[in-house]
């Protein structure tokens, strides 16, 4: 009994001795850097993806006040493409759904979609709406634009024509400011202090900044692409095909270019590219390495990877306009579904397990 | 006279008892407090829209705006145990008020929460108002220094328990020999002082899993031995406040640390009372008056077969898991109430879906519609909670006007950092299955085997 205390009491000192020597002292070069990715994240991703996102919106703006002040087919077309700019570029930031976005609700005020069509004609006919209300989310952002630059009419001419209503004139101004002045205000917030605030969170707790990411992370990968994009169009959840679920529905044609936008920049954000080059940094699948390679390795990080080329490779084959897939031939669409599924299970359950991050809001003693 | 029979007969001083006593009032309050400045009544207990019960305990529910009234109880109760004022009332009240705060929602289950429901009911049984309490301060005629030697050994029994078991638990493959899932919690703490890049280290997690087992194993045996007791202590305290600096656990470890307390001799304790009457300016000596309590036959006969029946279950539930087929981890057929602490990461992921059985219509389930995120993740990864859930789904719905429901479940689960896997055969029909103690065949296979107890 003796020998194994004075045993214990060794293992004690040891594991004292080391942590003295170790820990005190500089870095240790197996520790990943966990400012580092939050610091890749905001610096080359974030940051950069809303300043690019918000000269989209401000020149979608422009683009909106040229045209109600001569509208014409020609400036439709260039207006049109502002839309569809700054549609795939919200796509590059709708992921970032913290700190100021989650504060002002920003992706649902700039992508609630469908579109709620009656309410919107209503309010035009009215000339009275209030569009920062919470129960206005459907009645504007790119879905609302969606409505008027594409289904307002029949022709082009028809929807030109529209236009020659004040009413309308001014709702089509009012949605498109709306959308440049909360991007304006969460782009001035990255540029400030939430880039500091976010970098400086290592806080290994579930509000510290990689914690809150992930969760928000993962969630937009199971509600905005999986359900939003492919899964209620699909009808995957009802059994029920429904082509008016489709983003960018009145457009037609811009449905799958969001759709694969989004994959290719939640993938890329996995592998810490940065925005707008190949370079990469910090990221999710480094940190994944790193704690996988202490145990026997499942390669997590190429399995997420595999399962995300997979979805984008089938996402490749579908119609261009989601809407004619869900309604030629559904089949697809359910396929593409299953496929997103598979990633959400690599994501919920085996990343969250191997990075170890804490669900939202719960703290609780554990045993 | 046997053994049995001198050991029964035999007498110690009452003092460490009632130092026990009043420390674990006193820790209870806090505890109480704490729970409650934390907003966690609120959180656990009144917020969500639906609890999980525990079989056979449905009824036992929180009552809306009356739980902070159990919450009040439960804590003046535990004052009063401290103060040893109507002790055996208090001791009573406390351990019903505290037992059925933890049935309300299983969803909150903890090894420690269960440790505190059983030691109250034990102590409702042991003279520990004998000494140094507000009830044998008032009558004199209920002051005893000394009491039969059992009732301070059966303390020391259940803590025995308490490690030894959680010692067993943790001779197991992926304990030992894959050191999960301390690799992937450690790491976690990579913003802890000093220990933080440590902690990343692999022989590390080992070590910590090699010896947090011995500890668990040979702690209690150390504690009981007065030659090694000092040392022994000396690593309760390092061990506890370890994990209280490296997992989120409360009160607990300062609760393991007082009451190992109890292993030390009565001169200890009676300084420790001494320094107490001292702050309070109580007259110690008054309590010193050699007196034995020497139980009447029959209640020393009824309390003894009771103290004896407990142990016997204590000794022999949580060994229950060998009925059941399949991997115990997986399963979780028997894991709760046997010890079996901090042993398994384990998350899950389960979206259900709601059937017409006639049209053949069919929708998902929004989980946060009807959970919290805590109550969710809990639900994900175990079975009962499982079919407790689709319960409530099915009269949910059809409260709704839906028919013919039939609910299923895709899920699943990664255990102690293996791949995630199907969990419950999504083919069947959650409705067709009651909750019971027997096992639950719609769990899918582990395919994989964690070898050890």
């Amino acid at each position: 009994m003796k020998k194994i205390s004075s045993f214990l009491l060794v293992l004690t000192l040891i594991f004292s001795a080391c942590s003295s020597d170790d820990g005190g002292g500089g870095i240790n070069p197996d520790s990943f850097d966990r400012e580092g990715m939050l610091k890749n994240w905001a610096d080359n991703i974030i940051v950069p993806a809303f300043a690019n996102f918000s000269n989209s919106t401000q020149s979608l703006e422009d683009r909106t006040n040229a045209f109600v002040t001569d509208p014409s087919e020609a400036n439709l077309v260039e207006l049109r493409a502002a839309f569809e700019t700054a549609y795939l570029d919200f796509q590059t930031v709708s992921m970032f759904e913290v700190g100021k976005a989650m504060e002002l609700n920003f992706r649902n005020y700039l992508n609630t979609y469908p579109a709620n069509v009656s309410n919107i004609e209503s309010k035009i006919e009215a000339g009275d709406y209030n569009l920062t209300l919470p129960s206005s989310y459907a009645e504007q952002g790119f879905p609302a634009l969606d409505y008027l630059l594409f289904g307002v009419a029949g022709t082009d001419a028809e929807i030109v024509s529209v236009y020659s209503s004040e009413k309308y004139k001014n709702y089509l101004m009012d949605v498109a400011s709306r959308i440049n002045s909360l991007t304006i205000d969460v782009n001035a917030a990255w540029q400030g202090e939430l880039r500091d605030n976010f970098v400086s969170n290592t806080s290994s707790s579930s509000t510290g900044s990689i914690d809150v990411f992930t969760n928000d992370y993962i969630m937009y990968f199971e509600k905005f692409i999986r359900s939003g994009k492919i899964g209620y169009p699909a009808g995957a959840f009802t059994g029920d095909p429904l082509p008016q679920n489709v983003e960018a529905y009145y457009a037609g044609d811009l449905s799958k270019k969001l759709y694969i936008r989004a994959l290719d920049n939640f993938q890329d954000f996995f592998n810490g590219k940065h925005f707008g080059s190949n370079e990469r940094g910090k990221s999710y699948s480094q940190y994944l390495d790193y704690m996988e390679s202490m145990k026997e390795s499942t390669e997590l990080s190429s399995l997420i990877n595999s399962q995300l080329d997979l979805i984008l490779s089938q996402a490749e084959t579908l119609d261009t306009s989601l809407k004619s897939q869900v309604e030629t031939n559904n089949t697809s669409m359910l396929e593409a579904f299953d496929e997103l599924q598979k990633a959400v299970v690599l994501l919920k359950v085996d990343m969250i397990q191997a990075l170890y991050i804490g669900i939202d809001y719960v703290d609780s003693d554990g045993d | 006279m046997g053994r049995l029979g001198r050991y029964l007969n035999s007498y110690t001083e009452a003092a460490p008892l009632a130092v026990f006593r009043l420390f674990f009032g006193i820790m209870m309050f806090a505890s109480i407090v704490r729970f409650w400045l934390n907003g966690w009544i609120e959180k656990l207990y009144i917020t969500p829209k639906f609890f999980f019960s525990y079989y056979g305990f449905e009824w036992v529910k929180p009552l809306g705006g009356f739980t902070y009234f159990i919450f009040v109880i439960c804590g003046i109760s535990a004052l009063m145990v401290a103060m040893g004022y109507k002790y055996r009332l208090a001791i009573i009240t406390f351990f019903l008020s505290f037992t059925y705060i933890e049935l309300m929602d299983k969803t909150t289950y903890l090894n420690h929460y269960y440790f505190i429901s059983i030691l109250s009911f034990l102590m409702i049984f042991l003279p520990a108002s004998a000494y140094f309490s507000l009830d044998a301060l008032k009558d004199p005629n209920k002051i005893f220094q000394k009491i039969p030697r059992w009732c301070v050994d059966s303390v020391k029994l259940l803590l025995g328990i308490v490690y030894f078991y959680a010692g067993l638990a943790k001779i197991n493959s992926d304990w030992l020999f894959r050191a999960m899932p301390l690799k992937i919690w450690l790491p976690a703490n990579y913003d802890v002082p000093f220990l933080g890049d440590l902690l990343q280290q692999q022989w590390i997690h080992y070590a910590f899993s090699w010896s947090g087992m011995l500890y668990d194993l040979l702690i209690p045996f150390f504690l009981l031995w007065r030659r090694t007791r000092l040392v022994a202590f000396f690593f309760v305290i390092i061990f506890h406040v370890l994990t209280r600096v490296l997992f989120p656990i409360g009160m607990f470890p300062y609760i393991m640390i007082v009451s190992a307390l109890i292993f030390f001799s009565p001169q200890t304790h009676h300084r420790i009372l001494e320094v107490v009457s001292g702050i309070f300016k109580i007259n110690k000596s008054r309590f010193d008056n050699a007196r034995k309590l020497v139980f009447a036959p029959l209640t020393r006969k009824i309390t003894t077969s009771v103290i004896a029946i407990f142990f016997m279950i204590q000794i022999l539930f949580p060994w229950r898991y060998l009925l059941y087929p399949g991997e115990l981890f997986w399963t979780e057929e028997g894991f709760r109430f046997s010890w079996r602490v901090m042993l398994m990461e384990k998350v899950g992921y389960a979206q259900f879906k709601i059937v017409d059985g006639e049209t053949g219509r069919r929708f998902y389930v929004d989980n946060s519609d009807f959970l919290t995120p805590f109550q969710e993740k809990q639900m994900a990864s175990q079975p009962d909670f499982i079919l407790e859930y689709a319960e409530f789904l099915a009269d949910h719905f059809r409260k709704d006007g839906h028919k013919n429901i039939e609910v299923y479940v895709e899920s699943y689960v990664a255990l102690n950092g293996r791949k995630s896997r199907p969990y419950i055969d999504p083919e069947v029909n959650l409705l067709n299955f009651d909750d019971s103690f027997r096992h639950k065949t719609f769990i899918l296979p582990f395919d994989d085997e964690i070898k050890g107890l």
